[in-house]
């Protein structure tokens, strides 16, 4: 049987999984042909068009033949800090080959892709799927050399990370950087005793426990964990979900993935206590596609679970039927939001969903399901074992317990720290040996960022919230630079549904660059902020909403460093600049341009 | 007092918008009650006889004249209207934006099939305006002070428009009129 039919097998034709049939085409034969996707249309009883969609959708899908090694190099703000503009140069010198391009000898194709969750071992690529971290130009010389010769991307791993890093399905070179553990993700953690808990109570009980513990979203929005359990059991239906939201892809955040490399089997516990508590049978892991080298680990964590009676039929005889089932992102910052991780799940293209109907009316194929953060899932697992009393006793009054922070940028200990809420940013700046410090963005390029008047801000939902993105930048890095990565980074991962966020980040971008070039008046910088409003108001999504954040906060926080770049005298500046604009058409028709002809008096 | 005085253009243009103008009807006998008109193509006037109040420009930049008549009219006009989509947004012209002038030229006059073979030839007479490598809103060449969307923006619109500036009152303006589907 030939490889595409297997696959489309081993999916059992299933429309949901079109986005794992793709990976695995993919992988199998180099890119998605035409040929690949007439057959898994007519298998799956799709449209071409509907396949094309998604694949053109997603970053790492191609309908065009890749290299034999495909190189997908970060180009977030963290790894430019980090010397990524040498490695990508070193990338291009030792292939021959161009960034998005394919090198004629096939061997290699490289990309740039957003941020895929090293930002505390940057500059990070990924390679046929294979992390590869801390890159310079000695390295990218010895991967390239090894290419020539043939080897598998993962035989070029020669030194495994810290903890699971090592184990013998994960293999990857990726480190840990646990800075600090607090007590209640990093603490020990014995599987099957949360699970034994919850089942000891109602799931009403379970509900009224984390209602009580007052735990809120980790993944940044902080909606009340209990509610949305509760919510999501009070509607009537045959089936409910669990979702696992494992698309950390905030630049910035890595937290979720040392949480999934070091405690998996806390956060499948939480699911399991998630779908007790809301009446789910099945639960899905949306992993990203960036951690696909964490998901052979978590097939054998989870049979294991099985095995040993924690997950599955009958959990620990106790009637209650739970499983978990994984499923693959392929590149796309938008499915993090939460509707638009649905859909992606479906094995749809990741567009959000209009709201209401929320995701625990209609979610995952319309039924009614609880999409919550990995770091939120082993909470409440925590929260089973010691009590929300316990829980709390950590953080402040609003914000109960602890929060996992990825730290990174200009600082001596990047890496993850878990804190109890309310810490400041300056203890956090003083942990993580940060010195000479001009900025700190606190949530990631969505998120805020601050200047040195609000170091004495708290790091909790009433005043500074965040996903886990905690990036510092000291008085030697231009503001500027990193406001332009961060635009670039939306205007290359909106999903292009709502105009002003298609179409505004774009001008937003012309407009800051124009007055960073020393070509803006007061007038210029009005419009930036009047625009960066309109997209905030005029988006569907969270992305969007969000998406002039970098722009506004600095606006904010930093406004001096605008008002020095504008021009306080002219009341408008054109970048406009006739001869260069007849340039092309003097060059076609042999002719020369004299300014101010007097014709057009 | 005498008289606010109007100019109208139309640059990269259909002329759609200064007909949208015309058909204001009979309140034109009123408007020129209110108003006097000095360069435009509605008297034919070629150069400015003296400032002027409201400038209105139809059309986006495509070629060096359209520059240049746009310039003109900022340096003699005290408030400079962008009407229609073309002048605010570059319109329909500004599709040729996404392909490279020598494309287009090329297309045109090399390589269609209904150029006969002997008139292959890229139009190079001087008296034709250069064009320019892409198609150009008019306020990232000059300051513009008002923009009236539409294609083209009614007539109501352009008369509410107009007789605010005139009577210096704020524009009102109602749903309809800036309804655009």
């Amino acid at each position: 049987m030939d490889p595409i039919r297997k696959i489309l097998q081993k999916y059992k034709r299933d429309r949901t999984r079109l986005i794992d049939i793709l990976k695995d085409i993919q992988e199998s034969e180099g890119s998605i042909t035409q040929q690949a996707i007439e057959l898994v249309a007519k298998h799956l009883k799709i449209s071409r068009a509907e396949i094309e969609g998604v694949i053109t959708f997603y970053h790492f899908l191609s309908d065009r033949p890749l290299g034999k090694y495909a190189v997908y190099l970060n180009n977030s703000i963290t790894s430019e800090m980090a010397g990524r503009q040498k490695v990508a140069e070193a990338l291009e010198k030792e292939t021959g080959c161009k960034f998005g391009q394919t090198s004629e000898d096939n061997l290699v194709s490289l990309f740039e892709t957003s941020c895929v969750g090293m930002n505390d071992q940057e500059p990070a690529a990924l390679i046929n799927g294979v992390v590869f971290t801390s890159l310079n130009e000695e390295k990218v010389r010895k991967i390239v050399a090894g290419m020539k010769r043939g080897l598998a991307a993962q035989e070029m791993v020669e030194e495994y990370g810290d903890g699971a890093n090592g184990h013998e399905l994960v293999r990857a070179m990726v480190k840990n950087n646990i800075r600090k553990a607090g007590a209640v993700i990093f603490d020990e953690f014995t599987p099957g005793q949360a699970i034994a808990q919850a089942l000891n109570k109602t799931p009403e009980g379970v509900i009224e426990e984390i209602k009580k513990a007052n735990l809120l979203g980790r993944g940044g929005a902080g909606f009340p964990t209990g509610l949305k359990w509760e919510l999501c059991r009070q509607e009537k239906s045959d089936q409910h979900y669990v979702v696992c939201n494992a698309d950390e892809g905030e630049p910035g955040t890595f937290k979720d993935r040392v949480i999934l490399t070091e405690r998996p089997q806390m956060v499948f516990e939480g699911m399991a206590i998630a779908g007790y508590a809301v009446g789910a049978h099945l639960g899905i892991l949306y992993l990203r596609h960036e951690y696909t080298y964490l998901k052979k680990y978590f097939e054998y964590l989870l049979q294991k679970m099985r095995e040993e009676g924690i997950l599955g039929k009958n959990i620990l005889g106790r009637g209650f039927d739970f499983d978990i089932e994984i499923k693959s992102g392929a590149g796309a910052y938008v499915c993090g939001e939460e509707s638009a991780l649905i859909e992606s799940a479906e094995g749809k293209r990741g567009e959000p969903r209009d709201r209401p109907p929320f995701p625990v009316q209609k979610g995952y194929l319309d039924k009614p399901t609880t999409v919550n953060n990995v770091e939120t899932l082993a909470a409440s697992a925590r929260i089973m074992l010691r009590g929300s009393s316990w829980f709390r006793t950590l953080g402040t009054s609003v914000s109960a317990g602890t929060k996992v922070l990825s730290i990174s940028g200009d600082c001596q200990r990047p890496g993850i720290y878990e804190v109890e809420f309310g810490i400041t940013v300056r203890e956090l700046l003083e942990m993580a040996g940060a010195q000479d410090t001009l900025a700190v963005q606190v949530g990631g390029p969505s998120g805020n960022c601050i200047s040195e008047s609000g170091f004495g801000r708290k790091i909790c939902y009433s005043d500074l919230a965040t996903g886990g993105s905690f990036i510092i930048f000291n008085r030697r890095r231009d503001l500027f630079a990193v406001v332009r990565n961060f635009l670039d980074f939306f205007i290359e991962e909106s999903c292009g549904w709502c105009v002003p966020c298609r179409a505004g980040n774009v001008l937003l971008k012309k407009k800051f660059e124009k007055i960073v070039a020393g070509l803006g008046t007061a007038q210029d910088l009005a419009e930036l902020e009047a625009w960066g409003k309109i997209i905030k108001s005029m988006s569907r999504c969270g992305l969007g909403q969000t998406s002039p954040n970098p722009v506004l906060t600095t606006l904010t926080n930093f406004r001096e460093l605008y008002e020095s770049r504008i021009n306080k005298k002219a009341d408008f500046i054109p970048e406009f600049d006739l001869g260069q604009a007849v340039m092309d058409a003097c060059q076609l028709t042999g002719r020369k341009f004299k300014e101010e002809s007097e014709n057009a008096r | 007092m005498s008289k606010p005085v109007i100019a109208t253009a139309s640059l990269a243009g259909c002329f759609g918008c200064h007909m949208s103008f015309l058909d204001i009807d009979e309140r034109i006998l009123e408007l020129i009650e209110l108003v006097e008109f000095d360069k435009s193509p509605i008297d034919d006037l070629k150069k400015f006889t003296r400032p002027v109040d409201i400038g209105l420009i139809e059309g986006g930049c495509c070629n060096a004249e359209n520059v240049e008549v746009l310039r003109y009219f900022r340096e003699n006009c005290r408030i400079l209207v962008s009407v229609g989509e073309c002048a605010i947004m570059g319109g329909l012209p500004a599709m040729r934006n996404l392909i490279p002038l020598k494309e287009c030229l090329e297309e045109a006059y090399l390589n269609s099939p209904t150029v006969a073979p002997e008139d292959r030839l890229i139009p190079n007479d001087e008296e034709l305006p250069l064009l320019l490598n892409r198609v150009y809103p008019c306020h990232e060449i000059v300051k513009i002070d008002y923009f009236l969307p539409g294609c083209p923006p009614s007539a109501d619109l352009i008369w509410e428009a107009l007789m605010a500036l005139i009577h210096s009152q704020p524009l009102k303006l109602d749903y309809p009129l800036i309804k655009y589907d």
